[in-house]
């Protein structure tokens, strides 16, 4: 099963102007992320199949809560829960762990919506899922893949 | 309300859960790291710093250690393993021996509770089964029976205090509660608590009974607590009758998933932990004022906000000490808490 498989020929979508950060001048200020920080270290994972775009992503340092909602490419997709697997172990492994992190498909993206959702939020399954090698080998080259 | 005893570091990755045993002199701890580690108190009393681990169970396992639940007799400890196994060990000498693994579930086995005499072992699954071991000398386990009712996962399962009557939790919203049929050979579920009628509406994930066993607390991802009772004969199993009826939902207070609830046999509180990493303590009102007949309400005397820096994935109660009380967090510690403040006014 891979990403090819269900939608062989992707719509590559051109990423659009960004937006601006400003930079904290502030020495004392804690380590705070923004939509856009949040949305290079996914980019280099989703961003070219248009999964997640930045108006996609929630972020609130104060209560440490990121969300983000993603649209898979076609309403059946089988992948949803693997690219939303990705994306968790993305963040994961770049935000520190004082974050929480909810991972959404986009409403009315997707024909099991509310089960993907379910599932992606169940943290007891989402831990089996990252001990099964076939699995995290999939996560993994996904993760691989579109950070070269 | 809630004073941290001590931290008790060493695991490698995330813990899950906790189990005291039934005298309360050790701690068992079940993580991510494949391994239990077994704490002890040097001093007699539970809130003195000098809570030590005294040996790590390992090498039974695969896979992530999900849950562990001590025998009545503080003889054996089983743990629930996501390798589908359930391992028994026991200290021989000084060492701590596996004795027996348990196999037959088709994946994850997610929880593991033992009955009041210590003659029943249930697990359960992501297989969607519940399984009941017969435990027979020399550390022998035969199934004696294969649960089949939930359409979804099981979290959770747990014995009444005092009879042979188990409950089970699920990704599918709804307790189930099972007896042995009356000819003494099979299990059927006697009672689902579930939408359209009361129920969750989304995962449980743990059950706890009172110290009497006439009451029942559930938690689940629909962020309430919900606290079910029974005035009826348990072992009558006849189709129409409700053996449990609800009687309060508690909500309000967490605002991340309640991943455990635990109610205590020496103080009568309530005790939850969730991922919004707070513990919360809860007690019955005396006054009753709600307006549901045979009805409850529940009010929080205690509540420790940031008791863990991630999740806090399970609360117990010290057996005896009524002032004791331990967690379990993503963070990979284990915590011992005090409840401070005149218990007899809490609860």
């Amino acid at each position: 099963m891979t990403p090819g498989l269900i939608n062989a020929n992707p719509v590559v979508h051109e990423t659009k102007a960004r937006s601006v950060r400003t930079e904290s001048t502030d020495e004392n200020s804690v380590d705070e992320f923004d939509a856009l920080e949040i949305f290079d270290i996914l980019s280099q994972s989703c961003n070219h199949l248009n999964v997640v775009s930045e108006d996609d992503i929630d972020v609130d340092n104060k209560s440490s809560h990121v969300r983000v909602t993603f649209t898979p490419t076609v309403q059946h997709c089988s992948m949803a829960t693997v690219i939303g697997l990705c994306i968790r172990v993305k963040l994961m492994r770049c935000l520190p762990p004082r974050f929480k992190v909810d991972i959404r498909v986009a409403p009315d993206s997707h024909a099991s919506e509310a089960a993907v959702n379910k599932q992606l939020s169940d943290k007891e399954r989402v831990a089996a899922a990252l001990e099964n090698p076939h699995l995290v080998e999939m996560v993994e080259r996904c993760l691989q893949e579109r950070d070269g | 309300s809630l004073r941290l005893v001590q931290e008790l570091e060493g695991h490698l990755d995330r813990v899950w859960s906790v189990a005291w045993s039934p005298s309360g002199h050790t701690l068992a701890s079940c993580s991510g790291d494949k391994s239990c580690r077994l704490w002890e108190n040097s001093s007699a009393s539970a809130s003195s710093t000098t809570w030590r681990c005294q040996a790590v169970v390992e090498g039974g396992h695969t896979r992530t250690i999900r849950a562990c639940d001590w025998s009545p007799d503080g003889k054996l400890l089983a743990t629930a393993s996501f390798d589908a196994t359930t391992a028994l060990w026991e200290k021989v000498g000084g060492e701590i021996e596996n004795v027996s693994t348990l196999e037959g579930h088709d994946n994850e086995v997610k929880s593991v509770s033992w009955n009041s005499s210590g003659s029943l072992l249930a697990t359960c699954s992501r297989d969607k089964h519940v399984w009941i071991w017969d435990v027979q000398p020399g550390n022998e386990f035969e199934c004696m029976s294969v649960l089949a009712g939930h359409t979804q996962d099981v979290k959770f399962v747990t014995w009444h205090p005092t009879k042979d009557i188990l409950v089970s939790a699920s990704y599918d919203n709804a307790i189930k509660v099972w007896t042995e049929d009356g000819d003494g050979d099979d299990w059927r579920c006697v009672q689902t608590l579930a939408e359209p009628g009361p129920g969750h509406t989304s995962t449980v994930w743990a059950l706890s009974f009172n110290k009497d066993g006439n009451r029942l607390v559930s938690c689940s991802d629909d962020l309430t607590l919900m606290v079910w009772d029974t005035s009826a004969d348990l072992y009558d199993s006849s189709p129409d009758h409700a053996l449990w009826k609800h009687v309060s939902t508690i909500s309000g207070y967490h605002d991340r998933t309640i991943f455990s609830v635990h109610w205590s046999r020496a103080n009568g509180l309530i005790a939850s932990g969730a991922a919004d990493d707070s513990i919360r303590i809860f007690a019955e009102d005396r006054e009753q004022s709600s307006t549901e007949p045979g009805g409850s309400t529940f009010s929080m005397v205690g509540k420790e906000v940031k008791a863990h820096s991630t999740d806090v994935n399970c609360v117990q109660w010290h057996p005896t000490n009524p002032r004791i009380l331990a967690s379990a967090g993503d963070d990979g510690v284990v915590k011992i808490w005090e409840v401070i403040g005149n218990l007899s006014l809490l609860g």
